[in-house]
């Protein structure tokens, strides 16, 4: 008995390589809805942010640095930690139009969700050290890249020791 | 001659059937496949004004998906003889015998006048000299790969009494660039590497897709200022909308088996807990708040239980909840952290991430957590997900060094992992259910 089985299967874009051509290259769908940066209604906190390059260079030269270190597996913010973060605080209070995305990273020796949330764990420590140096609650975002975007490449201490980190990013 | 044949197939087909049970072929015991059975898989003929390059294509998919699945050895059909649309029905047993093949994979292949085809798709015993199964699959013409699929997996099934897992896709994170600024692009294929399309352009990062029960929706983990969010992504229209808006750092999410509600993971103040909220919207419930990373949920495939990771006695390891969030309780202790969970969609597995020894190695447990077994070994093997009929353990494969992903399959009951083909580099792969 044969059983005939109907797909109501949506219309492909490919032809019937019925002549053994190769595979049509990968169609690629249009961009999908992401959202731009003046989307009116979106809530607030799904806007995208702007950086700004040359304040971020004044960060750096200014404070020192726009990134601080952890250990492994650690969010920690140690003595030399304390004093980025404090110089990053002045400049800051110095500069009240911007506001800072504080990014927290994961180096690849850990899972991809588990690094998600290290990443937001180092991120909002670092926070609350600007908090504490009387940096305004509402100038500060903070958010994580888990081990996403590694600045060192190798697959060795110095390479992880460098990707373990939170960087201060000057936002509008 | 064609009497003769006849008749010596009569004589054989009545001596094979006195001596074997018609549930068994040689080498299957039980159901389950010991080792390799071969199958020849000739090209098909044929019929209607269907072209022949097209029954040969059929049958080049069907001995390529048998073959991947590690329990068979086709034959053909390059290099073994073909037949007629009549012998798809009443095929020359005895030639397959002489040919080596215990098992025949026959059909034919018609063009309807609505400019469908149809496959029809027979698999025999040919040491018994009977037929086993008989199905025909009509599908619009361009997709011929699904009629090959379905014919495989009925082959598949027949023979070696597992759920099919043949038509069916894979949605994966395609990478390309350099490690330090890598382009990630959600991509979607079907499970044998063909019809690879791209379904997010690339200019933010996405990791973790995964589908709802139905195929027709994923959820991931996408970019939005600057915040890992996840996202619902229709696949037929490429419209998505964020799961929880409002600048919330949400990740790690999975559909419920009833794909009514979506679990995830939030982090806020420096804690990430886990959630869940109606598949279309709503506000979303907590379920754990231990401090530290609560992550990676997976329901059970009856829906009343949530496996997930938890660094709460101060490592990761694998906790065991009601949907509801209620009576969480520890099962992994067999050394080591363990991570990334999912629950087989038979039930009778939980696969993870084992991480010690300065690497990661996929493993699965028993749901209470006994049994461990791991399956794989190489530097850092990650994410596990499982093909629909719980025998296969999907995951990704990082490079030392260059940190280039490559997606491999491994079976469940032991064996070497299969790579997956993908033009380029790719991690968080997640299998389809069956095709509708």
């Amino acid at each position: 008995m044969r059983k005939s089985l109907t797909f109501g299967v949506a219309a492909m874009a490919l032809t019937i390589t019925a002549c053994g051509r190769k595979e049509p290259p990968a169609t690629t769908l249009p961009p999908s809805t992401e959202v731009p940066a003046d989307a009116s209604g979106a809530a607030p906190g799904d806007v995208e942010l702007t950086e700004l390059p040359a304040m971020q260079a004044d960060l750096v030269a200014k404070a020192g640095s726009d990134t601080v270190y952890f250990g492994t597996d650690e969010f920690l913010i140690d003595a030399q930690s304390k004093a980025t973060l404090a110089a990053q605080a002045k400049w800051m209070l110095a500069n009240p139009n911007v506001r800072a995305s504080i990014e927290g990273h994961a180096d690849e020796r850990g899972t991809r969700e588990y690094n998600m949330a290290l990443g937001e764990r180092r991120a909002n420590a670092a926070r609350d050290f600007l908090l504490s140096q009387g940096v305004p609650t509402s100038r500060l975002l903070v958010t994580s890249w888990g081990k996403e975007r590694p600045v060192a490449t190798g697959s060795d201490e110095s390479a992880w020791a460098q990707n373990r980190r939170a960087v201060t990013v000057v936002v509008r | 001659m064609r009497k003769i044949l006849a008749s010596l197939l009569l004589v054989s087909a009545a001596t094979a059937t006195a001596q074997d049970s018609p549930e068994n072929l040689p080498e299957l015991v039980g159901g389950s496949v010991r080792s390799s059975q071969t199958i020849a898989v000739p090209a098909m003929p044929a019929a209607q004004g269907a072209s022949e390059a097209l029954g040969r294509q059929i049958a080049e998919v069907i001995a390529s998906d048998l073959r991947s699945t590690g329990a068979f050895t086709p034959l053909g059909p390059n290099g073994i003889g073909g037949y007629s649309v009549a012998q798809a029905t009443s095929p020359a047993y005895g030639e397959w015998r002489g040919a080596g093949a215990g098992a025949l994979v026959s059909g034919y292949v018609e063009a309807r006048p609505d400019g469908r085809i149809t496959v029809a798709c027979l698999l025999h015993d040919v040491t018994a000299g009977r037929q086993l199964a008989s199905q025909g699959f009509t599908v619009a013409a361009a997709d011929w790969r699904r009629a090959a699929h379905k014919c495989a997996d009925t082959v598949y099934a027949r023979l070696t009494g597992e759920g099919a897992f043949l038509d069916t896709r894979i949605v994966y994170v395609a990478e390309t660039g350099p490690k330090t600024n890598r382009v990630k692009r959600i991509a979607l294929m079907d499970s044998d590497g063909t019809n690879l399309r791209y379904l997010t352009a690339g200019k933010s990062t996405v990791t973790t897709p995964r589908f709802s029960p139905s195929g027709n929706q994923l959820v991931y983990t996408g970019t939005l200022a600057r915040k890992p969010r996840v996202f619902v992504f229709d696949v037929a229209t490429g419209a998505e909308r964020l799961l929880v808006p409002g600048g919330a750092i949400t990740f790690a999410p999975r559909f419920s088996p009833d794909g009514r509600q979506i679990v995830f993971s939030w982090a806020q103040g420096g804690n990430t807990d886990i959630f869940v909220v109606g598949a279309n919207g709503g506000s979303p419930t907590r379920l754990t708040s231990a401090p530290g990373a609560d992550t990676s949920p997976s329901f059970s495939p009856d829906g009343r239980r949530i496996v997930f990771e938890s660094e709460r006695s101060g490592t990761q390891q694998l906790y065991v909840m009601g949907a509801d969030g209620a009576g969480q309780r520890r099962i992994s202790f067999g050394g080591g952290r363990s991570a990334s969970p999912a629950w087989s969609p038979k039930g009778n597995l939980i696969a993870f991430t084992r991480i010690g020894g300065g690497g990661f190695r996929i493993g699965v447990m028993d749901p209470s957590g006994g049994g461990e077994r791991l399956l794989t070994n190489a530097w850092q093997d990650e994410g596990p997900s499982w093909a629909p009929n719980g025998q296969f353990v999907l995951f990704h494969r990082t490079q030392q060094g260059s940190g280039n992903g490559t997606l491999h399959a491994v079976p469940v009951t032991g064996g070497a992992p299969r790579r997956m083909p993908t033009p380029q580099g790719g991690s968080d792969p997640s299998w389809s259910p069956l095709n509708n």
